[in-house]
């Protein structure tokens, strides 16, 4: 009974209780964050056993009220789907307990919509994984956006400027998707993905299916701030509250990713696409610009958070290229690095959260070494993170980076292979530069405090409280686990979503 | 008696995991000094015994090795010593073992900081080193490799200075660049051949290849690891590196570090192309090259530095070329002199840089010119360092004559005049710049050393055990560790010849 209805369940837990928290939260405010977190913790075991269920007996459909596909609503959970649902629900949980004191820091007055909103959230992104329908993961698409756009509105002063932008360019990107629907249903008469990919190879040829996809890939392109449609994502990120940046940074473009992965290689044939039009080669070499572009951008900045965010732009690139080299090896490592970036980023933003709720801000030029004595675990959690983020083995940014690069010389891509490998690099250097302010001793030009090395000074700890730690830790030591567990994930999971197409 | 057989066993691992498990007991003690020594000296004692254990099956040819688990898809985390592994192995744990009571006289004598930082470190290295030394593939290799790196760091940048920061990112942008070199020479490889295993002689699918491709991997592998090897050009990070303590520059920068490097070049040499692929495409010719004249320029550079730990520096970066001369003779006793010299330069190299720290510790000098006289002061630890750098110059009966004497006949039998010639203007250059400061400290006389005698007693046993340790190698070359009998197997794997 339970196993047929697995892709709803996710979904419609946070869907439920996302119209919970505001009816019972008008009431008694304190209750918004217990719900919240009991949603996510209860929707962890939910996508773990359909994980397990999927992998050990296949897909699971489930037909929403009794309509058959094509002309009902199909959810369709598939090991690429489940597999990014656990990310979701995990790292979202994370990220969830170590919000409750940001948000109370940083928005006291607001903890009701804000709760409410990250569940609608988290229903909008685990919806658009397990659907199975194109104009259905364009409503839950909307779902997740309008609550994106709420969410990185509750932030600093300039976060409705922030949202306002985000909401303009997010509603033209699910514009483009929804012409492109509309292209396509009108040559196919049908929305089923299952359904379209048997009948797309034979009307392939006709331009306006040609059109409607370049039109999603485009729609999509800005979701998941593929360079040079990134340009709304630093501002969104760094000026939403800490609480919401670090669930946004991880899991947002990751999804929009999932849906490029979707469209590009599950409803159309990749091979057949690239006949006509080169879409998967013109993403893999805006990938490529977009990895160096993102990393020099993240050389520039002065503020941690935005530094991130111009860091994840590099980092969605390097999943473009994953995805446009069309390989096994590539697409392995396209998918091994969502899951990695999602953890290193959660990481790294709720990192930068604890920085702003300790020391009020998150300036890199303000940082100096007392940070590596007053926060020794957030600050080892950094250098962790940082070294994934480079891709230095044994953490996991190295494996995921190894497929990408095997991907690469599969395809004879040495462009791409050198791109990779340079982006580590720059990775290398944007995070030393923090890394060696929190740890060693710089003279600042105006500071009352330039003495720094020579002078102990006692520094009493200004660690984070165990609520804040313990989340930015099990996802920086969860790096370590992912990195020697690259081989089984890649074996167990990984294989079976590769594409027949591919 | 070339047929490497295997076993499993877990001391390979323990040997690596040791030091490693003793860095969080050296953070917990951070507030009683002693008892966080204690950790270390204690893990450096188990680290060299299961080591040694390993000594006895490697001699005759027979393998202990630890298969953990998959790391990529057909390629597992495999460590084997074998006897290239254990000789590498031996010669690191050894001197870490006298590193530790140097470097403890060492900081207490300067009462450095952030003293807990630097024995986890230095622990977490050898863990890396020995990591690198078992390493049974590429992909274990590179692994262990970037870590090896990566515990570094905190070692260059210890004295936290603007110099030391600075060379700390000297460091990184070069053994960063090369680390990413080395994983795209290694996913080649994997790509073109289907496998990443050491195998002695070479990789056999490599003969598939064409010509250019195998030049343009061997090409990208030497700069990869060349880097901690120090073949010029890419050895500026070395002399930069001497900002760090002297410890780690004894041990790291003369022994674990840059013996990856060269240890590295070997594997590639040997086990990943072979002879027989390099001789055919001209490749060790180019090796012969770089590495001659990496010799002579650092022997002239050594010359113009007069901070004594710059020429030590600049020293190394000529023999750990010897090595790779070695390498690159592609003829058994070429193979041997190559080998021993890992061990001889160790040992020798290692007792110069403890005497610059005593010296350091004890009369605040780093100059050259400022040591006149100092001999008289310290005339255990001035004699040491003479002894040590007569063996460099190659003078018997120290152990650095033996390892030029065979590097010396593995150039006869490739039938190379230039590179004997090499070999022996380097022996006169380096007796040129090390001469000179044991006769300043001899021979000149100087009011200012009056007062100071010897450094601590944790410093002057350990140099001069080192010390004594080269000259009885020197004797005895196959005495105590059979560094000969296995240099010996090492070359006939390599060779796939039997050597008397």
């Amino acid at each position: 009974m339970i196993e047929a209805n697995l892709p709803l369940l996710v979904p419609l837990t946070f869907l439920i209780l996302a119209l919970l928290i505001p009816l019972i939260g008008v009431r008694v405010p304190g209750a918004a964050y217990p719900l919240a977190l009991a949603a996510v913790l209860a929707s962890i075991p939910m996508a773990g056993f359909g994980l397990f269920r999927v992998i050990e007996g296949g897909p699971v459909t489930y037909t929403l009220g009794g309509w058959e596909a094509p002309v009902g609503i199909e959810l369709v959970l598939d090991p690429l789907a489940s597999f990014l649902t656990l990310v979701v629900t995990v790292v979202s949980c994370l990220v969830l307990i170590h919000a409750r004191h940001v948000a109370s820091v940083e928005h006291p007055d607001k903890r009701v919509p804000y709760y409410s909103l990250v569940l609608l959230l988290l229903a909008g992104f685990c919806g658009i994984l397990s659907t199975g329908d194109l104009f259905n993961l364009y409503v839950f698409l909307e779902i997740s956006s309008l609550a994106g756009y709420g969410l990185v509105a509750i932030g600093d002063k300039r976060s409705p400027v922030a949202a306002y932008r985000y909401l303009i360019l997010g509603s033209v990107g699910t514009g483009f998707y929804l012409l492109g629907i509309g292209f396509i249903y009108v040559m196919s008469g049908s929305l089923n993905m299952a359904d379209l990919a048997r009948i797309l190879p034979h009307i392939l040829d006709q331009p306006p299916v040609l059109s409607g996809l370049i039109l999603m890939v485009t729609g999509i392109g800005l979701k998941m701030a593929l360079f040079p449609l990134h340009f709304w994502l630093p501002d969104a990120y760094s000026s939403a509250s800490s609480a919401t940046s670090a669930l946004l940074a991880p899991l947002g473009t990751k999804v929009g990713a999932y849906i490029l992965i979707r469209v590009l290689f599950f409803v159309f044939d990749p091979a057949e696409v690239e006949q006509r039009v080169p879409i998967a080669s013109v993403i893999a070499w805006l990938s490529a610009a977009g990895v160096l572009y993102g990393s020099l951008m993240a050389l520039a900045q002065q503020e941690l958070k935005r530094m991130l965010a111009y860091s994840s732009v590099a980092q969605i690139g390097y999943i473009g290229l994953g995805l446009g080299m069309a390989n096994p090896l590539g697409f392995t490592g396209a998918v091994l690095h969502i899951l990695n970036h999602a953890f290193m980023k959660a990481a790294l933003f709720l990192v930068a959260g604890n920085l702003r709720v300790k020391v009020g801000h998150s300036n890199i030029a303000d940082m100096d070494q007392r940070l590596s004595r007053q926060m020794p675990w957030s600050m080892a959690a950094l250098v962790v993170a940082a070294l994934s983020m480079i891709g230095l083995p044994p953490t996991a940014g190295f494996f995921s980076k190894w497929y990408l690069v095997l991907g690469g010389i599969q395809g004879s891509d040495w462009v791409f292979v050198a791109v990779i490998l340079l982006g580590g690099l720059l990775n290398a250097i944007y995070f030393f530069r923090v890394v060696e302010r929190v740890y060693l001793p710089f003279r600042k030009g105006s500071s009352d405090h330039a003495a720094a090395d020579g002078v102990q000074e006692v520094v009493e700890s200004r660690e984070v409280r165990l609520s804040m730690l313990a989340p930015t830790l099990v996802l920086a030591g969860g790096l370590l686990v992912l990195g020697l567990a690259s081989s089984f994930l890649v074996n167990r999971v990984i294989q079976l979503m590769i594409p027949p197409g591919l | 008696m070339n047929d490497l057989s295997t076993y499993p066993s877990a001391v390979p691992l323990l040997a690596i995991l040791v030091s490693a498990a003793s860095v969080p007991l050296i953070g917990i003690s951070a507030r009683r000094p002693n008892l966080r020594e204690f950790w270390t000296l204690l893990a450096a004692g188990a680290k060299f015994a299961l080591v040694l254990s390993l000594l006895p099956s490697a001699l005759v040819s027979r393998a202990a090795e630890t298969r953990l688990f998959q790391i990529s898809p057909g390629i597992d985390l495999t460590l084997r010593a074998d006897p290239f592994g254990v000789f590498f192995a031996l010669i690191a744990s050894g001197l870490w073992i006298l590193t530790s009571f140097y470097s403890i006289g060492y900081v207490r004598g300067l009462k450095e900081k952030h003293q807990t930082r630097y024995f986890a470190s230095f622990a977490l290295c050898l863990s890396a080193t020995l990591g690198v030394a078992f390493a049974a593939n590429l992909l274990t290799f590179v692994i262990f490799f970037e870590i090896l790196t990566i515990s570094t760091y905190p070692l260059v940048i210890h004295k936290q200075t603007p110099e030391a920061i600075a060379a700390g990112r000297k460091y990184l942008a070069f053994t960063l660049t090369a680390g990413v070199v080395l994983v795209a020479a290694m996913a080649a490889t994997l790509q073109l051949t289907g496998t990443l295993e050491f195998q002695a002689g070479g990789l056999s699918a490599l003969e598939d290849l064409s010509p250019v491709e195998v030049k343009i991997l061997f090409g990208m592998f030497l700069a990869g690891v060349g880097v901690k090897a120090a073949i010029m050009p890419l050895h500026a990070w070395l002399p930069a590196a001497m900002a760090a303590p002297t410890p780690v520059s004894a041990l790291l920068h003369a022994v674990a570090v840059v013996k990856s490097g060269v240890f590295g070049v070997f594997r590639v040499v040997g086990f990943v192309f072979g002879p027989e692929t390099l001789s055919r495409y001209g490749l060790n010719e180019v090796m012969l090259w770089l590495a001659g004249s990496t010799i002579l320029l650092a022997s002239c550079l050594a010359f113009s530095e007069d901070n004594l730990k710059r020429r030590l520096a600049y020293s190394t970066v000529g023999h750990l070329s010897y090595v790779v001369l070695g390498a690159a003779l592609l003829s058994p006793s070429g193979l041997i002199g190559g080998l021993l010299h890992i061990a001889n330069h160790a040992t020798m190299k290692i007792v110069l840089f403890f005497c610059a720290g005593a010296i350091y510790v004890n009369a605040h000098k780093e100059k050259i010119s400022e040591l006149d006289g100092i001999g008289r002061a310290m005339p255990w630890t001035m004699g040491a360092f003479a002894l040590a750098s007569l063996g460099l110059a190659g003078v018997p009966p120290v152990n650095g004559f033996v390892s030029k004497w065979y590097l010396g006949l593995g150039a006869l039998e490739a039938g190379s005049v230039a590179v004997l010639s090499i070999l022996l203007i380097s022996g006169l250059l380096n007796a040129g710049y090390f001469v000179p400061i044991v006769y300043r400290a001899f021979f000149k006389q100087s009011e200012k050393f009056r007062s100071i005698g010897e450094a601590s007693a944790w410093m002057v046993v350990p140099l001069i055990l080192a010390a004594g340790l080269s000259a009885l190698l020197g004797l005895m070359p196959d005495r105590f560790f059979h560094f000969f009998t296995l240099a010996q197997q090492i070359a006939a794997q390599v060779l796939e010849v039997s050597i008397p």
